[in-house]
């Protein structure tokens, strides 16, 4: 598919999923890229020539056309490399898929984090609302192997860069067991089969080196 | 599936719920508009959006679509026969239309409101100061979107021109309330020229709120408790 002048730039962020989903999206679809990593929170240049409107990564670049927002970039990218697709063809499943993707970012996340670093009402209403919001998900993946069906797809790369891979994550600095089996069988079970699958392994952020960062951000929001 | 009934969830004021009103129109596809009660939601809503109980919904036979973007690119794709694309038809000017739109609503929308919601002249300045900057912002992606036509759509309205086109009823409410013109021929000459194209569209006339009644709405929500 890719022809011999094709240039795929990525300017990301190893800790961030908005950045690696983007970057399974790429492995999946086998598009080789360049990888330009941005130490934040500072911004090189070309972040900001790039990204003038929000200055944040993801901020993918085929070509001359320079993309930001993780989801766009993903249905771009599979819009553009049509092997390997992600997002169902039907318009009801993948008005669904995108409903989800857009509940893990814009519900899921805000619950999950700052309510937990400073719990206005207690730790525990904090505890019970973030689950309350993940038992939609565990709904949506019961009885299936993964969100796309028996491979991954979009809803898997969004909620899986963002709830086992960073806010897990944060959950356990915390002392978090948000999660735990006998509640979320079929979350637990899609995090076991995610880890299996070689393109989402090799974007997992490493996690001693991700905890130790965490902790620092934990630290950070909490004297915010 | 295409011919099932079709229902949309919402109420008068809501810009989201013009969103599929004004797509259903632009393919011709008849649909039942249920109205909630300001202040209340039925059963019918809360059944049908579980996760965020917001307008509006639309229900396609007995599956429900939520979140007016979404619902946009769903009407799309299942009427795909029906009209002219709502979307672009490239992936990277689709990706655009998608970000300007999520733009207007994270960002311009969020900063129109402050307008309203703003207390004293230094606030009031400062907010429409924002949303001025905004607009040259917008001014300019219509200007690359629409390759000299008249929608950012092109030659007709699209799923962008909808988006910001359903702003355009609490814009005018705003200018009202404040006093101030944000969208004119000399500030943003492209917008001002486009909007009125939007409004008069056949397809947007029967659901665009009129600016005075949405005015009153607006002084009513965002009534200042008495000091």
């Amino acid at each position: 598919m890719a022809k011999k002048e094709e240039s795929v730039k990525l300017l990301g962020f190893w800790i961030s999923p908005f950045s690696r989903r983007v970057e399974m999206a790429l492995k999946l679809k086998g598009v080789p890229y360049e990888y330009l990593e941005e130490e934040l929170p500072k911004k090189t240049p070309l972040l900001l020539e790039l990204n003038p409107v929000h200055k944040k990564v993801p901020v993918l670049v085929h070509n001359d056309k320079v993309l930001s927002e993780s989801h766009l970039i993903l249905e771009y990218i599979d819009q553009t490399w049509t092997n390997n697709p992600f997002l169902p063809q039907d318009p009801y499943e993948k008005a669904m898929a995108r409903f989800w993707a857009k509940f893990v970012d814009e519900q899921i996340l805000p619950a999950g984090f700052m309510p937990l670093v400073k719990p206005e009402r207690g730790i525990e209403v904090a505890i019970q609302e973030t689950r309350e919001l993940i038992m939609f998900l565990e709904k949506e993946v019961t009885g299936k192997d993964f969100f796309g069906g028996k491979t991954i797809g979009f809803l898997d790369m969004v909620a899986g860069s963002m709830i086992p891979f960073c806010l897990a994550r944060a959950w356990e600095c915390m002392g978090i067991d948000m999660i735990p089996e006998e509640r979320f069988p079929g979350l637990n079970r899609w995090i076991k089969k995610l880890n299996e699958v070689e393109i989402v392994r090799e974007c997992i952020p490493p996690k001693e080196k991700h905890i130790e960062r965490m902790n620092k951000i934990i630290e950070k929001a909490k004297s915010s | 599936m295409a011919s099932e009934q079709v229902k949309v969830i919402g109420a008068w004021a809501s810009p989201f719920v013009m969103r599929p009103r004004v797509a259903l129109n632009l393919k011709s596809i008849p649909y039942e508009f249920l109205e909630e009660t300001f202040g209340s939601k039925s059963e019918l809503l809360l059944k049908s959006n579980p996760v965020q109980k917001k307008i509006p919904v639309l229900l396609h036979g007995d599956k429900p679509v939520c979140e007016s973007s979404i619902i946009v690119e769903y009407i799309d794709e299942t009427w795909s026969t029906s009209g002219p694309s709502l979307l672009p038809s490239t992936p990277y000017d689709r990706a655009i239309a998608r970000f300007w739109a999520s733009y207007l609503d994270e960002k311009w929308f969020r900063s129109l409101r402050s307008i309203l919601k703003a207390e004293g002249e230094e606030e009031k300045k400062a907010a429409i100061a924002q949303v001025e900057e905004e607009n040259s912002f917008i001014e300019k992606a219509f200007i690359d979107c629409s390759k000299g036509k008249a929608f950012f759509n092109g030659e007709h309205i699209g799923y962008l021109d909808i988006a910001f086109g359903s702003f355009l009823g609490w814009l005018r409410a705003t200018e009202l309330l404040s006093g101030h013109k944000l969208v004119d021929e000399a500030k943003t000459p492209s917008l001002s020229k486009w909007a009125e194209q939007f409004c008069n569209d056949p397809a947007v006339k029967p659901v665009m709120p009129d600016t005075a009644k949405l005015a009153e709405f607006a002084k009513k929500i965002f009534a200042k408790p008495p000091a």
